[in-house]
C-alpha cells in the first residue's frame, strides 16, 4: 500500500520534471521525488541509504540546483525547434535523449530479470551503519578512493574556471 | 488498539502541542529578558507580567489581513511558510526527552518519551535542517523582492557554509559515544543510545558528559547550531538596517507567524539536540530516573537562556565576516577536532 502510494509519488513527480515550462517547479518536482525514492528505501528497511538519499540529493545537490536556476533567473524554458515536429525527429540532444532512453530500460530490463538473487547484499548489511562502513573501507575501498579523488578535481576544475580572468 | 499506542499517539500530541507552547513562552522570555539587558521592563500589561503577550500578538496577526505583492509566484509563496513550520516540527521528533516510563504502572509495558526512536536518528535531524534551507530560499525568490531574495540567498549560502561544521560535531561526538569513554557504547545512531552513554559519574563527582571530553565540539556545535537557526549574531537573512526584514519582508499574517514560530522551534530544537548530544540528556543528580525530563527541561532552558543572552549582548558580524568565519576557522577547527578524537578513540579503545 505505501509502496504504490511512495512509487506513484516518484512517477508522477519525475514525469512532471520533464513536462515543467518553469524551472523552478522542475527542482521543487525532483526534490519531491527524491522524497518519495527516499520513502522507497525506508520500506526496504534500509534507514541509512533513505536518510543519505535527502541529505546529499535533496539537501545539498538540490539546493545548489536552485540557487543557479534562481540567480541566472530563467522563467521559462526558450525552445528553438518546432513543437510540432515529431521527438525522434528533432536535432542532436532529442537523438541522444532517446539513445539514454533506450540504455535505461535495458538496464532495468536487467535488473529486474536479477531480482530474484540479492548477491553479496544482505538485509542485516544495509541496515546497520557500522556494517555499511565497514564494507566501503574494506571491500570497497578502492572505489571509494577513487571517487574521492573524481570529487578533488572536480573541485579543482572549478576553483581553476572560477579564477580565470584574474590570471590572465 | 493498545494502551501502549494510545500512550504513543498522545506523546506525540504532548509534543507537538507543548513545542508550540515553547514558541510563545520563548517569545516572552526574549522580550522580558532583552528588556532586562537593556534596562527597560518589557511588555508586562497583558496578564501576570505580561504572560499572556504572545497570545495577543498571535492573535492579533490572526485578524491581519494576508497580503501577497502582485508579481509573487503565488503556489511558492504560500508553500515556503509551510515548508519552514513543518521542517522545525518534524526535526523534533527524533529527539528524546526522557527515559521509559510506565506513567505509574498504567501501561503493561514502558514506553519511551521520544516520539519515534529511530537509529540513524542523528542524519535525521542532519536531513531535516538541510532540507529547512528550502522553506527560507522559496520565501525569499518567489516574494519577487530585492530585498527578500538577498535574505534568501544569504541565508542558503549561510546554512550550507555551516551544516559542514555541523556535522563534523555530530560525527566527533558520535565517536566518543561508541567509544570507551561512553557508560554504554553504542553500535547506531540513536540518540537514545547516545544519552545512555552519558549516565552515571567519574570519580562520583564529575558527571559523565561528553561535554567534558569534546568541550570543542560542543562549541562548534553552539556556534554552528546558532548560524543554522539564523540567529543573532548570524541573524543575516533578516539584517535589518541592510534588508529590511530579509526574506520574510512581503509576509504578512499567519504567514509570518509561521516563519516566527518556526524560528523559535527550531531554537529549542537545537536546544534539545546539544542537551541530548553533549550534556547527558535527562540524567541528573538528585531526582529519581522517572522524573529525568525535569533535567532534560532545565538544561534545555538554560540553553535557551544562553540562545536570547548572546542576541543582546554581541553585535551582528558582516557577510564577508561571517562566510571567512565558517570555512576558514570553524570548519578547519571542527576537522582537526575530529581528527584528534578519531585518534584518541583508536588509542584509547
Amino acid at each position: 500500500m505505501m509502496f504504490y502510494l511512495f512509487a506513484a509519488v516518484a512517477v508522477v513527480a519525475s514525469l512532471l520534471v520533464i513536462a515543467q515550462r518553469n524551472p523552478i517547479y522542475s527542482v521543487l518536482l525532483l526534490i519531491a521525488s527524491f522524497g518519495a525514492l527516499s520513502g522507497l528505501y525506508v520500506l526496504l528497511e534500509a534507514p541509512f541509504v533513505a536518510v543519505i538519499q535527502i541529505i546529499v540529493y535533496a539537501g545539498a545537490i538540490m539546493v545548489l540546483f536552485l540557487f543557479v536556476v534562481m540567480l541566472l533567473n530563467a522563467p521559462h524554458e526558450e525552445t528553438d525547434f518546432d513543437e510540432r515536429t515529431h521527438p525522434l525527429l528533432r536535432p542532436g540532444a532529442m537523438r541522444l535523449g532517446g539513445l539514454l532512453a533506450v540504455a535505461l530500460v535495458m538496464e532495468l530490463v536487467w535488473a529486474l530479470a536479477n531480482a530474484a538473487d540479492p548477491g553479496r547484499f544482505g538485509v542485516e548489511r544495509v541496515i546497520s551503519v557500522a556494517a555499511i562502513g565497514k564494507m566501503l573501507f574494506t571491500e570497497y575501498a578502492f572505489a571509494f578512493e577513487v571517487t574521492s579523488v573524481l570529487i578533488l578535481v572536480a573541485m579543482v576544475g572549478a576553483v581553476v574556471l572560477a579564477r580565470k580572468e584574474e590570471m590572465r | 488498539m493498545t494502551p501502549l499506542l494510545i500512550a504513543q499517539i498522545a506523546l506525540t500530541l504532548l509534543v507537538f502541542v507543548a513545542l508550540l507552547h515553547s514558541a510563545a513562552a520563548m517569545v516572552w522570555v526574549e522580550r522580558r529578558l532583552a528588556a532586562l539587558l537593556q534596562q527597560r521592563r518589557g511588555p508586562t500589561r497583558v496578564g501576570w507580567q505580561g504572560l499572556l503577550q504572545p497570545f495577543a500578538d498571535v492573535i492579533k496577526l490572526m485578524f491581519k489581513e494576508e497580503l501577497r505583492p502582485k508579481a509573487a509566484d503565488a503556489f511558492l509563496f504560500a508553500l515556503a511558510p509551510i515548508i519552514s513550520a513543518t521542517c522545525a516540527f518534524a526535526a523534533f521528533a527524533v529527539v528524546p526527552f526522557g527515559g521509559t516510563t510506565t506513567l505509574l504502572g498504567l501501561l503493561p509495558e514502558g514506553l519511551r518519551l521520544q516520539v519515534a526512536d529511530v537509529n540513524v536518528a542523528i542524519l535525521v535531524i542532519f536531513a531535516i535542517s538541510s532540507m529547512s534551507v528550502y522553506g527560507i530560499v522559496l520565501a525569499g525568490w518567489s516574494s519577487n523582492s530585492k530585498y527578500s531574495l538577498l535574505g534568501g540567498l544569504r541565508s542558503s549560502a549561510q546554512m550550507i557554509s555551516y551544516e559542514l561544521s555541523y556535522g563534523m560535531a555530530l560525527a566527533s561526538v558520535l565517536l566518543v559515544a561508541t567509544s570507551a569513554a561512553s557508560a554504554v557504547p553504542v553500535d547506531s545512531m540513536s540518540l537514545t543510545g547516545i544519552v545512555d552513554g552519558q549516565a552515571g559519574t567519574w570519580a562520583y563527582v564529575v558527571p559523565r558528559w561528553f561535554v567534558f571530553i569534546q568541550p570543542i565540539g560542543f562549541l562548534i556545535f553552539m556556534t554552528a547550531g546558532i548560524a543554522e537557526t539564523n540567529r543573532a549574531p548570524f541573524d543575516f537573512p533578516e539584517a535589518e538596517q541592510e534588508l529590511v526584514a530579509g526574506y520574510h519582508t512581503e509576509y504578512s499574517s499567519m504567514s509570518f507567524a509561521m516563519f516566527f514560530l518556526a524560528e523559535y522551534v527550531n531554537m529549542v530544537t537545537v536546544s534539545a539536540v546539544a542537551t541530548d548530544l553533549f550534556l547527558g540528556g535527562w540524567h541528573g543528580p538528585f531526582l529519581p530516573a522517572s522524573l529525568g525530563w525535569i533535567w532534560f527541561l532545565l538544561k534545555v532552558a538554560a540553553l535557551l537562556f544562553f540562545y536570547v543572552w548572546m542576541r543582546w549582548t554581541l553585535p551582528r558580524y558582516r557577510y564577508d565576516q561571517l562566510m571567512r568565519f565558517g570555512w576558514k576557522i570553524l570548519l578547519p577547527v571542527s576537522v582537526i577536532n575530529l581528527l584528534v578524537t578519531a585518534a584518541g578513540v583508536l588509542y584509547f579503545g
